[in-house]
């Protein structure tokens, strides 16, 4: 029992935290908010000169081979940078899809294209009709009826789906299940759906909680720095507890989001449960922060200009993405309320 | 990392579930806020400590047995499923004990640590007085040195289970010109010496546990000062950090009346307000998040980190955690929430109007919420004072 990261694992998340603070400042992501596809080619090989979309490919492949506990810190990176190129769909949802998949001829090529930066997967799933960063996508993994698609972009038709984060790019997708299209039949195709979704939930759960300390630490940054009655405002008690209240609650989402890397990684039966688990609070945290740096900003951070919004809106889309917080609610719920639920001490792990 | 348990961390599991099992008193004692139940706990904990299991992470020269704290926190998990009796000597065993492992002197260690293990001393807390509470540091009881002794005069109050108590630790000002923290001395005082006198407070559960304490001249051998004379103030620090951060209340506790909770949710579930079941859900994944952080606090520490600011999140945590699981059982038991346990139609359910008692506590003692959230503010985040 060690619930630490190895020192490797933590020299990865601060170069890929260097990397991201110089690479992708406030100023960077609104110039590709007004970009038609809100995506940044050059960026997207820069990252996977770090080996980020391939984090998850097998080293064969090209990729780092590297598992959740790894991944966990580098989406929690990712988040505090208010990044959101799609890391998600393609690194920790599409490349475990394909490396599980069984079928060589269809995975290995699209793997070592991940690895290489050459290829954008976006992925589908149930629990939403839309499906993000479509248009940059070099392969849709699509959802049909327990089954797995792969559908080339040409082969669908994209509807843009405008939406509160200008970073979030959503399409519906009009497309055709054909029997070429098929790379996973019902039954395996639905456990490898549901194993993509916790993935990328955990995922999403991990970059959320960048966003909450991101959003803290702004938010701390801008009281020490604010005076009003000839004092900073961070001295008044009722913005410390404001304060002090949301960073309880990051820092308790953050075990729940590292355990369930550990459960994913490990293939623990639980894992779903921890999965959800992580995202709601995670969200939750997130979501708390956003509301508690926008008051701490006052008027000022109630702007277009002010940059509290870019990491407020990625902690409304994330929370909403891979699974809303109703979704990982009920699971949970039914999970813990189960009357063969194993509860109480002892049961953790 | 690896979130599995070793062989050896299982094997002791075993151990541990199965004395429990066996020993655990059939029927629950009394409350340990009456001197009947104060003396019932402390007959279990004799009975605990014979067992071996009343200071696990001890070292066995003091009646433990050279736990780690992962191991503890197996023990714990282990004590609470087995719904045993809470811990009567909880500020001597949890708060006093480690400052007394990293401050005292092995006369001292082994004069006070064997008996604190074994309950044969009960330890009340000595911090709060009239004019000292949130503000510790305004401390006015005086301990003048007098040739070997300590004179102290002055008052503590708000001392859990100190109308029973043996002993009282506590902040006494050694420098009476002194101000604030400085000049601070921690002292180790029988609470039977001559010049010492209780006087019983009743709490919000109806119960005389509660005690103010007055010296009036009591002679307190110099032997008993803990750390050095005008150091108190560190020295109470380092048991304050244990206090809110870790010993005091692990997370099987949490996680015992969580699954309790449950329980009574699926009992209850079709008479109540459908929405409440969102928030028993909620108090188990807190729970399930506390338990969580608890491990990877200890993991921290066993990898020679130490407990800092971070204290105060936990405090937090737990004390608002274990309100909200109570006050969502009250709301589910409607009408019979309010029962006494004698009252027949209580059926049994007593018990989480007890627990809500206790919980109200919580926010207040070991510092409260509010100063915590200063903690955090001013130490976590940076912000200015």
């Amino acid at each position: 029992m060690r619930f630490l990261f190895d020192e490797d694992q933590l020299a990865l998340q601060e170069t890929v935290r260097d990397f991201l603070a110089g690479e992708c400042p406030p100023a960077r992501i609104r110039e590709l908010w007004e970009s038609e596809s809100g995506r940044s080619a050059a960026l997207w090989g820069k990252l996977a000169e770090l080996g980020i979309p391939g984090l998850a490919v097998p080293e064969a492949h090209g990729g780092l081979g590297l598992d959740e506990t790894s991944a966990v810190l580098i989406h929690e990176e990712l988040g505090r940078a208010g990044l959101a190129e799609p890391v998600i769909a393609t690194a920790a949802a599409a490349a475990p899809l394909l490396a599980e998949l069984g079928d060589a001829a269809v995975a290995a090529p699209w793997l070592e294209r991940i690895a290489a930066g050459e290829a954008i997967v976006a992925v589908g799933h149930a629990g939403s009709p839309l499906v993000a960063d479509a248009h940059v996508a070099q392969l849709l993994l699509l959802p049909h009826a327990g089954e797995v698609h792969a559908v080339a972009p040409a082969d669908a038709q994209l509807v843009a789906q405008p939406a509160t984060d200008p970073a979030q790019r959503l399409f519906r997708v009009v497309w055709k299940p054909r029997e070429a299209t098929r790379i996973a039949a019902a039954g395996r195709g639905a456990a490898l759906l549901a194993a993509a979704l916790d993935r990328a939930a955990l995922a999403a759960a991990a970059q959320l909680v960048g966003v909450a300390d991101h959003l803290v630490a702004m938010a701390a940054t801008y009281a020490c720095q604010r005076q009003q009655f000839g004092k900073p405002i961070g001295s008044f008690q009722a913005v410390k507890h404001h304060l002090a209240t949301v960073k309880v609650q990051v820092e308790y989402a953050r075990p729940a989001v590292h355990r369930a890397a550990w459960s994913v990684a490990r293939a623990v039966p639980e894992r779903a449960l921890h999965v959800s688990m992580a995202k709601l609070v995670a969200a939750e945290a997130a979501a708390s922060a956003a509301r508690t740096a926008l008051q701490v900003h006052g008027a000022i951070g109630y702007t277009w200009e002010q940059d509290l919004h870019i990491w407020m809106r990625r902690a409304w889309s994330l929370g909403n993405a891979w699974g809303t917080s109703s979704f990982h609610r009920d699971r949970v719920s039914d999970a813990v309320l189960d009357p063969g639920a194993r509860l109480g001490p002892g049961t953790t792990f | 990392m690896d979130l599995r348990y070793s062989a050896e961390q299982e094997a002791f599991r075993r151990e541990a579930r199965a004395w429990l099992a066996a020993n655990v008193p059939k029927e629950p004692l009394h409350s340990f806020d009456t001197k009947d139940g104060f003396e019932e706990h402390r007959a279990w904990e004799k009975k605990l400590h014979a067992g071996g299991f009343a200071m696990v992470p001890w070292p066995v020269e003091y009646g433990g047995r050279g736990a780690d704290l992962l191991e503890w926190l197996v023990f714990e998990e282990e004590y609470y499923r087995a719904a045993a009796p809470g811990r009567v000597n909880q500020n001597g065993i949890f708060l006093l004990g480690p400052t007394l492992m990293e401050y005292g002197t092995p006369e001292q260690k082994a004069r006070f640590l064997p008996k604190m293990a074994s309950s044969e001393e009960v330890w009340a807390q000595g911090w709060s007085e009239p004019n000292a509470g949130s503000d510790m540091a305004a401390i006015q009881a005086t301990a003048i040195r007098d040739g070997d002794a300590y004179v102290l005069r002055g008052q503590k109050t708000w001392a859990s289970r100190g109308a029973f108590a043996h002993w009282m630790f506590g902040l006494f000002r050694t420098d009476p010109e002194s101000k604030r923290h400085h000049g601070l001395s921690f002292l180790l005082i029988p609470l039977d010496l001559p010049g010492v006198s209780v006087r019983p407070i009743r709490k919000l559960n109806g119960k005389a546990a509660f005690a103010e304490v007055f010296f009036d001249g009591a002679r307190v051998p110099v032997a008993n000062l803990l750390g050095a004379e005008g150091q108190g103030w560190n020295v109470a620090m380092s048991t304050a950090g244990f206090e809110r951060g870790l010993m005091l209340r692990s997370p099987a506790r949490f996680q015992a009346t969580a699954a309790r909770l449950v329980e009574l949710w699926r009992e209850n579930a079709g008479r109540c307000d459908p929405s409440l079941r969102r928030r028993v859900v909620e108090c188990w994944v807190a729970a399930e998040a506390y338990t969580l952080d608890t491990y990877r606090t200890v993991s921290r520490l066993l990898a020679g980190g130490k407990i800092g600011a971070e204290a105060s999140l936990n405090k937090i945590f737990w004390s608002e955690l274990d309100l909200r699981m109570h006050e969502t059982a009250l709301e589910i038991l409607g009408w019979r929430g309010e029962l006494l346990p004698e009252a027949d139609e209580a059926l049994g359910v007593g018990e989480w109007l007890d627990g809500y008692y206790f919980a109200l506590a919580g926010p207040i003692y070991a510092g409260t919420n509010e100063i915590q959230r200063n903690v955090i503010a001013e130490r976590l985040l940076g912000l200015p004072r």
